[in-house]
């Protein structure tokens, strides 16, 4: 009985540590967050278009960098969706059983790569490539991080659909065949909607995780916050300036130090918000089958 | 061909899973706008059987079959035919009803909208009129926006029929499609049987004996993947030629 209680004990510490940290990283984040937004209005904050903390003529606007992690995540996600549905689909319909067996864990070792092998990979390889297909391209940008980042998450979309579109039932598939459907037909209009919401949670998992990432746009698309959707030029994404300022010699307990947390704080209500919105899409949208 | 009645023939079938050979040289003719059962025990190679008259096999791993099957004469596993083709001719119910989890309407034109079919109006008429010949109109003509899997296992069964009927096979094969049904909406499936062997050439795997006696102009009796008995229903279930036969609808077995 004893013995017992101790585990359950030691169970209820392993369940208690996990939610502890979560409550603590969000209490450091509002509660930093709150003395930066006593000196900086939350207006200005959400609308100014400059970020430039680090310099004598101070703005605190997190669009610039909102705008850059988005659309080097907008490009990742131009990548890796399609190629990760096809991949799934190719992977679930056409390919043989042992193909699959042996490919889908090889896929997923692109997302055991270190990411700054990624970012080197980016900057190194990809940047030069491109630029001589585009002419102009800057030795710092957003298009070859996001692509490279893209080919990072692939594994996510990929192998999370593939295993929802198994998991549809083989009367369905049947049913579509029975009829005279073709196999691309079958895929499309019958395997992917059925499988709808793991291929959802597929695509979230993938964009939460091209939101947060860091080491790659930190290394391969420049540092400097600019409010732009040009792909071409340097930018600097939310998690990419926290690096810089966590490594850079600024004093700790300043309001330059406090805009990581500021900054952190916009990236979590982000991801939050996105989270919960596709939550609410699946849960609308969601086909039942059986 | 000896009779221009024969719709579907086959000519020493073996078929194998893997090393295991599970259909022993089938030979079997079915006419034109007949009910044929094939009955037998579970694991008799009964519904292996049906399914390679579509060719709902090949998709199996391992499945490998030796001889011809030949619809209107036609030899529906060389090159030439196309698998999509042969599919609208020859339609399939299942034993468990698998509605798509889309609305009835749509549950209903699927087979056509793979066909690029888009013109409303004629979508519509084949909606009504599917639904109308697998009797399930009255029931659902005010809710066809309804989602498919709300309605019962016998009305979804029914819808499954529609579906097929949508795409106009010539030919329609039925892997136990009662088995999993109450008794009325049974008897409504077997009256739908009757009323549509006019116009099509059913075929209906059925473990149900009395079934068989009650929908099918002919019965096949399977065993261990053995064509024992082939003859018209009434003979098979009055005077079997075959001991095994006598014994297995007598109920000694099975």
């Amino acid at each position: 009985m004893k013995k017992e209680k101790i585990i359950e004990g030691f169970l209820f510490a392993c369940a208690a540590i996990t939610l502890l940290t979560t409550i603590g990283i969000i209490w450091v984040l509002l509660s930093q967050s709150f003395s930066f937004f006593k000196e900086v209005s939350v207006w200005d904050f959400l609308t100014d278009t400059q970020w430039t903390p680090l310099f004598a003529d101070k703005h605190f606007g997190i669009l610039p960098l909102l705008t850059g992690t988005l659309l080097i995540t907008v490009i990742a996600m131009l990548v890796a969706l399609p190629l990760g549905l096809t991949i799934a689909i190719y992977l679930n319909e056409y390919a043989p059983k042992g193909f699959r067996k042996v490919v889908k864990p090889l896929l997923e070792v692109l997302a055991a790569v270190p990411t700054v092998v990624y970012g080197f990979f980016a900057l190194v390889v990809v940047t030069p490539m491109l630029q001589k297909l585009i002419p102009g391209l800057s030795g710092f940008n957003a298009l070859s991080p996001g692509i490279v980042m893209g080919i990072m998450i692939i594994p996510f979309i990929s192998s999370l659909s593939e295993d929802a579109l198994y998991s549809v039932p083989k009367s369905l598939r049947e049913a579509s065949y029975g009829m005279g459907a073709t196999r691309l037909q079958t895929a499309f209009r019958v395997l992917l909607p059925s499988a709808s919401s793991g291929i959802l949670a597929s695509i979230i998992l993938a964009f939460s995780r091209a939101i947060g990432e860091t080491m790659i746009v930190a290394i391969a698309a420049g540092q400097q916050p600019r409010l732009t959707l040009d792909p071409t030029v340097p930018i600097e994404t939310i998690t990419a300036y926290i690096v810089q300022v966590s490594l850079g010699d600024v004093p700790h307990g300043s309001l330059e130090y406090r805009t990581i947390f500021s900054a952190g704080l916009a990236l979590f209500v982000f991801t939050f918000l996105l989270n919960n919105i596709s939550f609410w899409i699946n849960k609308k949208y969601r086909q039942e089958y059986e | 061909m000896e009779n221009g009645n024969i719709k579907i023939e086959t000519k020493n079938i073996n078929a194998f899973y893997g090393e295991k050979k599970v259909l022993h040289n089938i030979d079997l003719q079915m006419e034109a706008n007949t009910v044929t059962a094939f009955i037998g025990p579970s694991g008799c190679g009964k519904s292996t059987f049906l399914r390679l008259l579509n060719r709902m096999n090949d998709y199996i791993d391992g499945f490998r079959k030796e001889g011809d099957v030949l619809i209107n004469g036609v030899d529906i596993y060389s090159k030439n035919t196309r698998i999509e083709e042969l599919r609208k001719q020859v339609g399939m119910v299942f034993q468990k009803p698998n509605p798509f989890p889309k609305t009835i309407y749509e549950n209903v034109v699927y087979g056509l909208r793979i066909q690029g079919i888009k013109d409303k109006q004629k979508l519509d008429a084949a909606v009504e009129n599917s639904l109308k010949r697998s009797a399930l109109w009255n029931e659902v003509k005010d809710d066809l926006q309804k989602n498919a899997l709300s309605l019962s296992g016998g009305q979804q069964q029914r819808l499954c029929i529609a579906r097929t009927l949508a795409v106009e096979p010539s030919i329609i094969l039925m892997d136990e499609p009662a088995s999993a049904l109450d008794p009325i909406s049974t008897a409504k499936i077997e009256e739908l049987i009757y009323e549509l062997k006019q116009d099509y050439t059913i075929v209906i795997v059925t473990h149900n004996m009395h079934q068989a006696g009650r929908v099918s102009d002919k019965t096949a009796f399977f065993l261990s993947g053995d064509l024992v008995e082939y003859n018209d229903t009434k003979a098979i279930f009055t005077s079997p030629k075959d001991q095994r036969t006598e014994n297995y609808i007598t109920g000694k077995f099975g």
